[in-house]
């Protein structure tokens, strides 16, 4: 219970959570990674307390039946816990990748509204973010300026490359794929969830996702660099 | 620990006596064993990470400890509350605030869940020591299922998740409020306590008050936190192991539709939080499939099947299930038509 308590802390405290869970959990994860271990603690020291109690009891010789019935061992079934600490511990599973992007359709939604354009060329937007420019309108908040847009590679059965970032709402048992097909100038040799920032324009050319029929708009690469995988890979901006 | 768990055939006067070292033993040996399996697992580090190296395992993991963490320290909030329940609140307290009569203690409760703010795995915990405290199981039920579904967060996410259309979180208050009532009065009519098994902890006596408090919270979350990952293990088999391409079909007729998300609620087992957002992604489906989808999902899902299991004994957790997930397709539909 204590190693949970700490590897709860340890996950929040350093970003490893981020492979899993939305920002906004970090202070609950925090908190009840410290309850967790001052829980561990309180049991240690009250059973400290207890044997030492039962000693001197003992000593006196007395009712040993009702002090039998007074601590319960843990059931067997919390043995189960043991299963992701270890997997936190030595495995830390990475974050979702394009295996299980390519799995469900791309999550585009209607935008409320499209915002300005964000200063700076090529202009740094989140795959969301173009996605729903290019797809619902029609590129035209784009201006025909160049865009530059992180995310992971996935390849489909037909070898046609995808950016994807995962969308996550609160934890990765319920992030979802956004995908941009690529088209244009990409590098020769492409690494499924390599991730990788594109630089490119508008394309008005579109798809359907073949598993959901969402829209799925194109980007003209006109260069692409692999950067290193980001801070927090998911994409966050559903959550309010 | 499992050589210890059964006493001995022959045992008889010698057995009370024998007690003490008993408990000695299993208290040394599970330190032990922890200790072991830790061990072994570090030895073991390289050829394990060998065999989860495939996308379809390493995907399996990702989720399965996405749900653990994230659910974590929704049920330490849970089993803090409950443990102040059970330790510093008086049964008196629920008498008094009450009514009388069950049948209309099940809707206050119903109402009362809405002020509990966090998602499914917190509200078993504390229907748990609710019960345990001596209210009407029908009212602690109803609270049980309505907490998860019309807290404020949870209608807020429903809001965002669906621009534009309020009949929404209408439909989802509504809908929520009066399957957790109709189980709530179902349970008075024709449940039995025998079906009920809390677990027989809460007897401290002798003991302070902060023992008891720490002593409930190490129990619930040893408890409860074994069922949470099993029932993370089957939603992440499910998550990563079903084609998506299978919702397509089943979004054509609209009683399949219903069927095919009520199902899909119960087998993702997504935070309550969440599943708006998830509903909302799936875009194929009508309106009402996804309020059967948002109704059914805070109520009946595997991880909370198997939670129920735990905290409540199995043979409940059996009748209680069926019987919620048919009511929460039945209440979801009706407010459907009649709202949407």
């Amino acid at each position: 219970m204590f190693l949970l308590g700490a590897a709860l802390l340890h996950a929040g405290a350093t970003d490893l959570y981020l492979r899993y869970v939305k920002a906004g959990l970090q202070p609950l994860l925090l908190a009840s990674g410290a309850v967790l271990i001052a829980a561990a603690l309180a049991t240690a020291w009250y059973e400290r307390k207890r044997t030492r109690a039962a000693k001197a009891a003992s000593a006196s010789a007395s009712a040993s039946g009702t002090g039998a019935g007074h601590t319960h061992p843990e059931p067997r079934i919390s043995w189960l816990l043991l299963l992701p600490l270890l997997s936190l511990i030595l495995i830390a599973p990475p974050a979702l990748g394009s295996y299980s992007a390519l799995r469900a359709g791309t999550a585009l939604q209607k935008p409320y509204a499209l915002g300005t354009l964000p200063a700076g060329d090529p202009v740094p937007l989140s795959v969301v973010d173009y996605a729903s420019r290019a797809a619902y309108g029609q590129g035209r908040s784009l201006h025909g300026r160049s865009v530059r847009v992180t995310g992971f590679l996935a390849l489909d059965r037909t070898g046609t490359p995808y950016l994807v970032r995962m969308a996550l709402n609160c934890c990765a048992a319920d992030a979802q794929p956004v995908k941009i097909a690529l088209a244009g100038k990409l590098p020769p040799v492409l690494q499924p969830d390599a991730w990788l920032e594109v630089t490119g324009t508008y394309s008005p050319k579109a798809t359907h996702d073949p598993v959901n029929g969402g829209p799925i708009p194109y980007l003209s690469v006109t260069s692409a660099k692999p950067v290193p995988t980001p801070h927090d890979p998911y994409d966050e901006t559903w959550n309010n | 620990m499992a050589i210890t768990e059964d006493a001995p055939p022959g045992a008889t006067e010698r057995a009370p006596a024998r007690h003490p070292s008993d408990q000695g033993d299993r208290r040394l040996s599970s330190p032990l064993v922890l200790t072991l399996v830790l061990l072994l697992a570090v030895l073991a580090q390289s050829p394990i990470r060998g065999a989860l190296g495939t996308p379809l395992m390493q995907s399996w993991m990702t989720v399965f400890v996405a749900v653990t963490v994230q659910a974590l320290p929704f049920l330490v909030l849970g089993v803090l509350l409950s443990a102040a329940i059970a330790v510093f609140v008086p049964p008196a307290f629920f008498a008094r605030a009450l009514p009388q009569r069950p049948a209309l203690a099940v809707p206050v409760a119903g109402i009362a869940g809405a002020v509990l703010p966090g998602c499914e795995c917190a509200s078993v915990p504390v229907a748990g020591a609710l019960v345990r405290r001596g209210v009407t199981p029908a009212a602690a039920l109803a609270f049980l299922l309505s907490a998860p579904a019309i807290n404020p967060i949870v209608l807020t996410a429903t809001a965002v998740a669906f621009p534009g259309r309020p009949e929404m979180v209408l439909a989802r208050f509504l809908a929520s409020l009066l399957v957790a009532c109709a189980m709530g009065w179902l349970w008075q009519r024709l449940g039995r306590t025998d079906w009920l098994r809390p677990p027989a902890h809460g007897a401290h006596e002798g003991a302070t008050k902060g023992e008891a408090f720490w002593n409930s919270v190490r129990h619930d979350t040893m408890h409860a936190g074994g069922f949470l990952v099993l029932g993370a293990m089957a939603a992440a088999t499910l998550k990563a192991a079903t084609p998506a391409a299978w919702l397509r079909t089943a979004a054509d007729n609209p009683l399949v539709s219903v069927l095919a998300l009520a199902v899909l609620a119960v087998l993702l087992s997504i935070c309550s939080e969440a599943d708006a957002f998830v509903a909302a992604s799936l875009t194929q489906f009508s309106l009402t499939a996804k309020l059967v989808f948002l109704v059914v999902g805070p109520m009946i899902d595997l991880k909370l099947f198997a939670m129920q299991a735990g905290t409540f004994g199995r043979g409940f957790a059996l009748r209680f299930a069926p019987a919620t997930f048919v009511l929460a397709v039945v209440g979801a539909v009706l407010t459907g038509t009649v709202l949407l």
